[in-house]
């Protein structure tokens, strides 16, 4: 690392230190006013006497004011529920919004100078560190060191990110109002993009595409003169920043539903329920539109450029999640299991899920054209669920926060439901595969270790066999860091695709099965 | 020398046969494999005494590196082997009793054997340099060799490497990514002069510079020197250079790993005398892989190969023999190899050497940025290719198997060599102007052969 490089890298670490301290800054302070502006017209009252001793009173945190908050709200709602007062129990979570309100002080008053300072500096500083890497050097994979690196060998470093993103991923999805100081930063933005001030969620967008585009540059480098790698990365970038980040805030500045158009149902998987059927069919011809989009998608899109070139198309080309895993998820990949064991939880997990959230939606589907009379409202149970374990607890804390320990695309491997239906047009009917190269193989290992989603290439290639797996994303790194040339991935005719029993080319003496 | 007349049966084929492999390389492994497939009863035991499992030895340098662990250099897991009741002995092999049947082990109970398999691999040459045991010398072969090689380097300010073939290469390389400046002593004019012809040498040359190798041509090793504390501190050259250095890589070729067998009643030269079915002078003991020296060669092959396929290829064709009434011959195809340069892959295909004489002739094509390459080694007048070289890129192998073993001409590969292309979607291809440049040379106007076909959107993907 040569000293500018440093440079990037210190200020990056001062600006994610700033970024981490704001959220103990700023001071809080709820009037009155604020509270009735901000809740429901019936809570209004209740929560103005429960709140009463919070009214006024200044917080030097946002820690301070959501304890205080959610305290006497959950004192409240045990009364209620221990006096068997149901509706008077108050489910509507109001605390980030609250906090919001009452943000004052120095957060509230330097929200652009704070944002330049944290978010701003801090990709400047890492693109600083990133841009100069490997300059001068010849094109050409280097996977020096990392074995001995404690951030991409789970060393302390790795480690300590891993524990550092889960709490974030908590605290993002359960407990938003801790936060509520960084969603302030981005307001300016948000107000430029969709005219609403932002929520944890347009904040968590952000953020997102920002780690996409930078480490995305990581990956030009690193990857220099390998257009698969640069084409498919570039690719991410391009569908990241528009159709997930920008497309759906113009949507909702436009009054329609926040829709990202790349997003397939089942890994959307609530496309079908009733709340989000009904915001679009309430959208007008836009919404309807929407609508039969994502239906295109599932039936026809899936399948038909599945065929074609297998569920690349869609895992390292388009997808957000994958976006995030082929970039800021490259310097882990290696991590992810290989043993057979894994495989085998792998395709029970997986596809258990695919069926699972089937099951839901076609019962959601079934009660609405039932008129409710079905299930009444119990599959609102089954979609609370749902969000909770697989929507936010798997694909987004353990699917990044893990990253440094188990791998960049765990949530992609073991828990997608699109990922599975991919896989199995990709594995069932498909022209992709990775051809081996004859008998060149010298079982060397490189491609099973920088596979990100577990597959144990090297075990076909030393056999000679085509590699056609249902988890393949077709990333292409297996390929790259091949040294002897030996995998291509392909979309080739569908016979041959599938070799049981392979020989390796070279030996005439006898066609050898293996 | 002929080969033995063949003597009897093959081999010992009753039921439960004890047969014991010495050697967990490629060639012992596969071996042992692929008899499991064909004889669910024989008892097979595999003694080593380097690692408890098989590893990929290609993969050394990268373990240095960083790139893998040890763990992921394993090509099979470690259930693999009870599952498949391949019995593992790790332990070394002291002396073998081939009147007895037996094998005396340094640590653990003598094993007996119906059927022995020796797989011995290769050790290191050593010329007796002077100054060729003190600390920080070292050859590279084994896993041990590369634990002390990671020991010897800790504290290395300068290092130098001995031997201009692929393991020096790879040292030279290995070093390198720790940042440990590198002198490396080629006695040749040219680097891999006896198998490269002299422009893919140079191209390899340019890129080892471009890496900053401090690249010695010409130069021999003379004598290395002591620090006083039985280190060493130096190399001296035949031209009585002194090169100041902490480590220094010898790479000077391999040699067979027979110190075992040497003195008794098995037949050996440089390796393990063996005829075409691997079978030794003495019945029921066969030898396979880098030890193992044809008594005939193979036509166009070497007495001795000690490369990674043909240890396979061994270990293929005797667990047949072991296993099926008629033994076969060992029948290598067209012969082909790889190997990587820093970053630039090597690919060969038939036999390509690295000079040679009329009516032999060649064609050669070089890329504009000096980095990729291919060549045509054919007979000049029926244009019957003899084999290629590539650098740079990759070529399909089962295509140029198909083309040496039909005997193709140079014209027929090229006007179809977009079918050979194996490299990544989205490359640059060079089919185009390596035919070109042959129409060029040799005043030819060749067509490349129909379009290769289009599906769908297929043009975005090619
Ligand atoms: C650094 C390096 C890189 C290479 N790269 C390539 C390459 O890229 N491509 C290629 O084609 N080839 C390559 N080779 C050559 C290739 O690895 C060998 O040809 C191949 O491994 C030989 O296999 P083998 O089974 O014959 O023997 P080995 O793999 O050498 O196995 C022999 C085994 O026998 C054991 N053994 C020997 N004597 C005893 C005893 N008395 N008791 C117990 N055990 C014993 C040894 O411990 C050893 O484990 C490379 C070699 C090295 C060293
Ligand atoms: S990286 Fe290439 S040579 Fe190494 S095991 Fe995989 S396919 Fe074989």
């Amino acid at each position: 690392m040569n000293a500018i490089q440093k440079l990037g890298l210190g200020v990056f670490l001062l600006a994610l230190l700033l970024f981490n301290a704001l959220l103990f800054m700023g001071r809080f302070e709820l009037t009155v006013q604020e509270l009735e502006q901000s809740v429901k017209q019936e809570h209004v009252e209740v929560l103005r006497q429960e709140l009463q001793p919070m009214l006024g009173k200044t917080y030097t945190s946002s820690f301070g004011f959501a304890t205080d908050f959610n305290r006497y709200l959950d004192n409240y709602n045990e009364e209620q529920q221990r006096s068997q007062q149901w509706d008077r129990v108050i489910w509507d979570d109001y605390a980030f919004a609250l906090a919001r309100v009452a943000s004052q002080g120095f957060v509230e008053n330097n929200k652009l100078l704070l944002l330049f300072l944290t978010v701003i500096l801090g990709a400047a500083g890492a693109l600083v560190n990133i841009l100069p890497k490997y300059r001068g050097e010849p094109a050409g994979i280097k996977n020096n060191g990392i074995m001995f690196s404690s951030n991409k060998a789970r060393g302390v470093v790795g480690i300590t990110i891993g524990v550092y993103l889960t709490a974030i991923y908590v605290l993002l999805y359960w407990y938003p109002e801790y936060l509520v100081n960084w969603a302030l930063l981005v307001d300016p933005l948000s107000y430029a993009l969709s005219g609403g001030p932002a929520s944890q969620w347009f904040l968590y967008g952000t953020i997102y595409t920002l780690a996409i585009l930078v480490m995305g540059v990581r990956m030009f480098r690193k990857y220099k003169g390998n257009n698969y790698q640069l084409l498919r990365t570039a690719s991410v970038m391009f569908f990241q920043l528009s159709f997930a980040f920008l497309i759906p805030e113009v949507l909702v500045l436009l009054n329609l539903p926040w829709y990202d158009l790349k997003n397939i149902w089942p890994l959307d998987y609530d496309f079908f329920f009733e709340y989000s059927v009904a915001s679009m069919l309430g959208s007008g011809s836009i919404g309807l539109f929407l609508f039969i989009w994502g239906i295109l998608l599932i039936i026809l899109a899936v399948p038909l450029f599945t065929y074609f070139y297998g569920k690349r198309w869609y895992c390292s080309w388009v997808c957000g999640c994958g976006g995030l895993a082929e970039t800021a998820g490259d310097p882990y990949r290696h991590l992810s299991d290989k043993s057979l064991k894994a495989w085998k939880v792998e395709r029970w997990m997986v596809h258990g899920i695919l069926v699972i959230i089937t099951v839901i939606t076609l019962l959601t589907i079934a009660n609405f054209f039932t008129e409710f009379a079905l299930l009444k409202q119990s599959t609102d149970m089954l979609h609370q669920w749902y969000g909770f374990l697989i929507g936010s607890a798997f694909a987004g804390v353990i699917g990044v926060g893990f990253y440094p320990l188990m791998g960049n695309r765990v949530w992609c491997r073991f828990g997608c439901p699109l990922a599975a239906y991919l896989g199995l047009v990709q594995r069932f009917k498909s022209r992709f595969r990775i051809t081996t190269n004859g008998g060149q193989c010298i079982s060397c290992g490189n491609c099973s270790t920088y596979c990100e989603m577990g597959i144990d290439v090297r075990w076909y290639a030393q056999r000679g066999q085509n590699i056609v797996r249902s988890s393949c994303v077709g990333c292409g790194i297996c390929a790259s860091v091949c040294p002897r040339g030996v995998l291509k991935l392909e979309n080739g005719t569908e016979q041959g695709r599938i070799t049981d029993i392979p020989f390796l080319t070279g030996n005439e003496s006898i066609n050898v099965l293996n | 020398m002929r080969d033995a007349a063949q003597t009897g049966d093959f081999c010992i084929r009753t039921k439960g046969r004890r047969i014991v492999i010495i050697g967990n390389g490629i060639s012992g492994i596969t071996c042992a494999r692929h008899i499991r497939k064909r004889d669910p009863e024989a008892h097979i035991t595999i003694v080593s005494g380097e690692t408890e499992h098989f590893f990929s030895r290609t993969a050394l340098m990268y373990i240095y590196m960083g790139h893998m662990t040890y763990a992921h250099t394993k090509p099979y897991e470690d259930w693999f082997w009870e599952k498949n009741r391949l019995e593992l002995v790790h332990d070394w092999v002291t002396s073998i009793n081939f009147e007895q049947k037996e094998l005396q082990l340094q640590q653990q109970e003598p094993l007996k054997y119906d059927i022995l398999i020796l797989a011995l691999g290769s050790k290191p040459n050593m010329f007796n340099w002077p100054g060729q045991e003190l600390e920080g010398v070292q050859g590279l072969y084994t896993y041990q060799d590369l634990q002390k090689m990671n020991d010897n380097t800790a504290n290395c300010r300068h290092a130098v490497v001995v031997g201009g073939g692929l393991i020096g290469v790879e040292m030279v390389e290995m070093l390198l990514s720790r940042n440990i400046p590198v002198t490396f002593l080629v006695r040749e004019k040219h680097f891999w002069e006896h198998i490269l012809p002299k422009e893919e040498s140079e191209l390899v040359m340019r890129h080892l510079r471009e890496h900053h190798v401090d690249l010695r041509l010409q130069t021999a090793l003379k004598e290395l020197l002591d620090d006083g504390a039985g280190k060493v501190s130096a190399v001296v050259t035949a031209s009585g250079e002194e090169i100041p250095c902490q480590f220094v890589g010898l790479a000077v070729g391999v040699k067979p790993n027979i110190e075992l067998v040497r003195n008794t009643q098995l037949e050996v030269n440089k390796g393990i005398l063996v005829d075409q079915r691997f079978a030794t002078n003495i019945p029921n003991v066969f030898a396979i892989g880098d030890c193992a020296e044809y008594r005939v060669p193979v036509p166009q092959r070497q007495r001795i190969e000690q490369v990674w396929y043909t240890g396979r290829m061994h270990g293929e064709t005797l667990a047949h023999n072991l296993t099926h009434p008629e033994p076969v011959a060992y029948t290598p195809g067209p012969w082909f190899n790889s190997a990587k340069f820093f970053d630039i892959e090597y690919q060969t295909y038939g036999m390509v050497p690295s000079r040679w004489e009329e009516p032999v002739t060649s064609f050669y094509w070089e890329h504009a940025d000096g980095k990729i390459a291919f060549r045509a080694v054919f007979n000049g007048e029926t244009k019957k290719l003899h084999g290629v070289n590539c650098l740079g890129m990759r070529l399909r192998h089962d295509f140029f198997d198909q083309a040496l073993r039909e005997s193709w001409t140079v014209e027929q590969v090229l006007v179809k060599l977009h079918e050979a292309n194996f490299d990544p979607e989205f490359y640059e291809r060079h089919h185009r102007d390596i035919l070109q440049a042959y129409n060029r040379q040799l005043g030819t106007d060749l067509q490349q052969e129909k379009k290769e076909k289009k599906g769908l959107l297929s043009y975005l993907w090619r």
